[in-house]
């Protein structure tokens, strides 16, 4: 499926949300409440087959938490991004282990640099950094006097 | 610190003595053993980021310091003279750099390949994770500044940490010179 005709599909099925093309790909914009149940019309759709999560991500916009998913179908070979809306003072969020098992790492990696809490995760602790680590490196109000130098 | 410049009409130190019938090589054993030294390091294979390119680089057919003496890179430090600091030193990596380095026989030497590892480099500022030059945690003889340094400037760095064992003047030799002399 094309770009256009995909983006025509998601309007179709998601009218109440904000889908528009992006620099690449569509770009579909919703809340976090409703991430599992697009996930599953995205995946099990025979004609969409979003097979394979290539990327995770998260952007720090200070007033709220960006969840960036880029969906690949490895069938088609069409593509979607997902950016979803998460709360800043509540970074909490579903995890998509259960849906493609390479959102694991992903999640742990987002949990350990932003903080973002992804329920049902079967093994949600630090990746990279080590277990006592105070902190979130990548948040934009992260603050370490001693090994950050300011610029 | 002066390190002299060996001309390439001098290869080995010393003078020869003409007698009838032949000569005698007049020299220093000191300098003898410094001057085999300087012409066989093996480095050991350490890179931690994109300056390891440019090590490899520099090592095969292309540039390939073996012409110098650095003839076969080592798996083990245990084997190893001269580690190559080529890339990144993040928080994690600093204590298994330190174990590397003390894991090399005497004597060692270091060489500090690109910005990164002369002083954090590009990851100077607003870093939470990478250790602002390799030389907060082992000591090191030859700065190479680039990022990364051309395969040449490492050339240029690796000869001159031959001409400053030559010299007796790497931060090991003035160690050992200091604790066996007091000066």
């Amino acid at each position: 499926m094309g770009n256009e005709e995909l983006i025509l599909k998601l309007k179709e099925v998601f009218p109440e949300m904000d889908c528009v093309q992006g620099n690449d790909w569509p770009e579909l914009s919703f809340g976090s409440d409703r991430l599992i149940d697009v996930i599953t019309y995205l995946k099990q759709t025979p004609e969409l087959a979003f097979d394979y999560l290539f990327c995770e991500t998260c952007v720090d916009w200070k007033t709220h938490f960006n969840m960036v998913y880029h969906l690949d179908s490895t069938r088609y070979r069409h593509n979607v991004v997902l950016k979803v809306k998460t709360d800043r003072e509540k970074p909490e969020i579903a995890s998509l282990a259960h849906v493609y098992r390479t959102a694991e790492q992903h999640e742990r990696e987002i949990f350990d640099l932003f903080g973002i809490v992804f329920l049902g995760h079967p093994n949600l602790k630090r990746i990279m950094l080590t277990e006592e680590w105070v902190g979130y490196p990548l948040r934009k109000d992260y603050e370490d006097p001693i090994n950050i130098i300011k610029l | 610190m002066d390190v002299k410049v060996t001309p390439p009409s001098a290869p080995f130190p010393g003078s020869v003595q003409e007698i009838p019938g032949g000569g005698i090589v007049l020299s220093t054993l000191d300098d003898v053993i410094n001057w085999a030294r300087s012409n066989s390091l093996w480095p050991l294979v350490f890179g931690t980021s994109c300056c390891a390119i440019e090590m490899m680089s520099a090592a095969s057919a292309k540039y390939d310091f073996s012409r110098f003496g650095f003839e076969v890179a080592r798996a083990t430090p245990r084997q190893a003279d001269v580690i190559i600091i080529a890339g990144t030193i993040v928080n994690k990596m600093a204590p298994v750099l330190k174990r590397l380095f003390d894991q090399m026989p005497d004597p060692k030497y270091v060489i500090a390949m690109g910005a990164c590892a002369t002083s954090g480099g590009p990851f100077f500022y607003n870093t939470y994770s990478v250790v602002k030059g390799a030389d907060h945690v082992i000591p090191v003889d030859v700065y190479v500044a680039g990022c990364p340094p051309r395969p040449e400037a490492l050339l240029h760095a690796l000869i001159t940490l031959q001409e400053k064992i030559k010299s007796g003047l790497t931060r090991d030799q003035i160690r050992t010179q200091f604790a066996e002399n007091g000066k």
